[in-house]
């Protein structure tokens, strides 16, 4: 079982190398905000602390654990696409474009 | 067949947020990449639900709800200046939640009275390792960044050592609990040296250097939750644990290259505390400042103008005041870049977020490789609160602190202006001979008020 988490480990990784080194520079910071929001995937491991009712001490951890991992997900994946929505290219502006060449023309 | 479904769900999870990740190689494309992501993270967590191993809802109930409660305002609300200190919060979160699993694995399995294997106690050493060491330097660097704690370097004699010593009794408690996993007075001191090491890792670090910590946290919490999957068998924890890992990772690289200094540069040299002897004083040298006037005329009549924001643009959160200005000159016939520094500002990417806000189209922003070739040709290079990423000691003094770290070639530029509070220094304490050259004047003054100065005038001229 070891060795197979082993092998998901490294080739996860590598994958991981591989996808993100081709993110650009621009979406750096979004990239940081979906990272958080996908590591709240502990949120799996929370659960079953928070649920398998083995000890008091461990559900109570588990609680607090649930609570970190959900907000990261759900405040993760918001801000992500907050941000996201904000990139745009300057195609979506066309009208704005024409506007300001008026502009131009009325000065010279 | 409930084993199965879970496996299923998980691989569908680890497929998508590939698929997420991937998607923000392209801007067009990465915020449906995204939606995708989560609902992989959706299938996960309905797929864990149904593990026979939970038998009590009601605490999860409670968890999920108060963490939407607390996530919802986090994510919406933030305004995007806080967004350093947000993500640095938010990775104490994720670190916070893989140590505290790993604190409840560990203790109901040592109280269960069954032995526990040395794998499993190996997994569960780094993962609150890893865990509290993210905890504690993530705390004190969003303090930094919220300026609750000084974003000055926090120094003192032996300050390396005491670090050093500190690491060594951490890492001999990490051995001694793997040989001895019973002992649980090892297991909670090393989280309790760990959280201390964490703390004591960050202080002395200032606010210039915080992307590459941030980025250095971001791949420990990724590693953390790595071990967490380790430690109770979870493939899901891996997969993504070492996707967030190998972000973080890459996003140090980069940023320690864009500064040219090494990771122990960054985490021992405590920079810009120490005295920059050697480097070149600005004695006898005179700079010239300029009034809003004269700088709205050469940029109004400017063929190329590009434009070098920096910390200081969000720290006076002037951005939208450099858009307006930039669609002002655009409106004349001039054509307006923008140059984004790696390391502009207190995060991987910190500048071209705020500059997307403010709605600067993102084909107007331009990498350090992309745009240095083009300052020749440039009319004004208007460098607007940024000032180690333009300093030319960078390239020719070798005394300098930061020689050898690339720079904007602001320099080359026909004429530069460069929107300063006031003739201090930078952070690191080193002398700017840029803002001596006779190509430059200075427009002194809080940059959004002079921005909004210069948007009057350049209207008027």
């Amino acid at each position: 079982m070891l060795l197979l988490e082993l092998y998901v480990f490294v080739l996860a990784a590598f994958t991981g190398y591989m996808v993100i080194s081709r993110v650009p520079a621009l979406l750096h910071t979004p990239l940081m905000a979906a990272t958080n929001a996908i590591s709240g995937i502990s949120l799996v491991g929370s659960l079953i602390a928070a649920g398998a009712a083995h000890s008091r001490v461990a559900t109570l951890l588990g609680f607090v654990a649930v609570v970190c991992a959900t907000s990261n997900i759900v405040g993760g994946f918001l801000i992500t696409d907050r941000m996201l929505r904000m990139f745009r290219r300057e195609g979506g502006q066309g009208k704005r474009e024409a506007g300001s060449g008026e502009r131009q023309s009325v000065r010279s | 067949m409930r084993d199965l479904i879970i496996q299923i769900s998980y691989l569908t999870a680890s497929v998508l947020f590939i698929l997420g990740l991937r998607s923000l190689t392209r801007p067009d494309r990465a915020r449906r990449g995204m939606q995708l992501a989560a609902a992989g993270m959706a299938f996960a967590i309905v797929g864990t639900l149904i593990n026979h191993q939970i038998v009590d809802y009601r605490w999860i109930a409670g968890g999920l709800v108060l963490g939407v409660v607390i996530g919802y305002p986090m994510g919406m609300w933030v305004p995007m200046t806080a967004m350093p200190q947000r993500i640095a919060l938010s990775l104490t979160f994720s670190a916070l939640a893989a140590t505290l699993v790993g604190i409840a694995e560990y203790y109901t399995r040592v109280n269960s009275g069954e032995a526990l294997p040395r794998p499993i106690m190996t997994a569960l050493a780094f993962e609150v390792l890893l865990g509290t060491v993210t905890v504690g330097g993530t705390l004190v660097a969003a303090g930094k960044l919220q300026e609750v704690i000084t974003s000055r370097p926090l120094t003192y004699r032996g300050q390396n050592l005491v670090n050093a010593l500190l690491f060594a009794v951490t890492v001999g408690l990490f051995v001694l609990l793997i040989v001895h996993p019973e002992r649980q007075t090892l297991f909670y001191a090393l989280i309790a040296l760990a959280l201390l090491f964490g703390i004591l890792l960050v202080l002395p670090i200032g606010g210039a250097d915080m992307p590459v910590v941030v980025a250095l946290l971001n791949s420990y919490s990724g590693l953390a939750s790595c071990a967490t999957g380790f430690a109770i068998g979870n493939v899901i924890l891996i997969i993504s644990g070492s996707l967030d890992g190998a972000s973080g990772f890459i996003l140090s690289i980069l940023m320690s290259r864009a500064m040219n200094r090494s990771f122990t540069n960054v985490l021992f040299g405590a920079f810009g505390s120490q005295t920059t002897a050697g480097a070149k004083s600005a004695a006898g040298l005179s700079v010239r400042s300029t009034s809003v006037e004269d700088a709205a005329v050469q940029l109004a009549y400017a063929q190329l103008v590009i434009i070098i924001p920096g910390y200081g643009m969000a720290v006076a959160q002037a951005q939208h005041q450099v858009r307006e200005l930039a669609e002002l000159i655009e409106g004349r016939g001039g054509e307006v870049k923008f140059a984004v520094h790696p390391v502009a500002g207190r995060m991987p990417g910190h500048m071209n977020v705020l500059l997307a806000e403010a709605n600067v189209p993102y084909d107007k922003l331009y990498d350090m490789d992309e745009i240095n070739g083009e300052f020749d040709r440039a009319d004004v290079a208007l460098v607007i609160g940024a000032n180690d990423v333009v300093n030319p000691a960078a390239r020719n003094d070798k005394a300098s602190p930061i020689y050898g770290m690339p720079i904007l070639n602001a320099d080359h530029a026909k004429s530069i202006i460069v929107l300063k509070r006031s003739m201090a220094a930078g952070f690191a304490g080193i002398e700017n001979e840029l803002f001596y050259d006779s190509k430059t004047s200075m427009l002194f003054g809080d940059a959004k008020k002079s921005l909004t100065g210069l948007v009057g005038e350049v209207k008027n001229v």
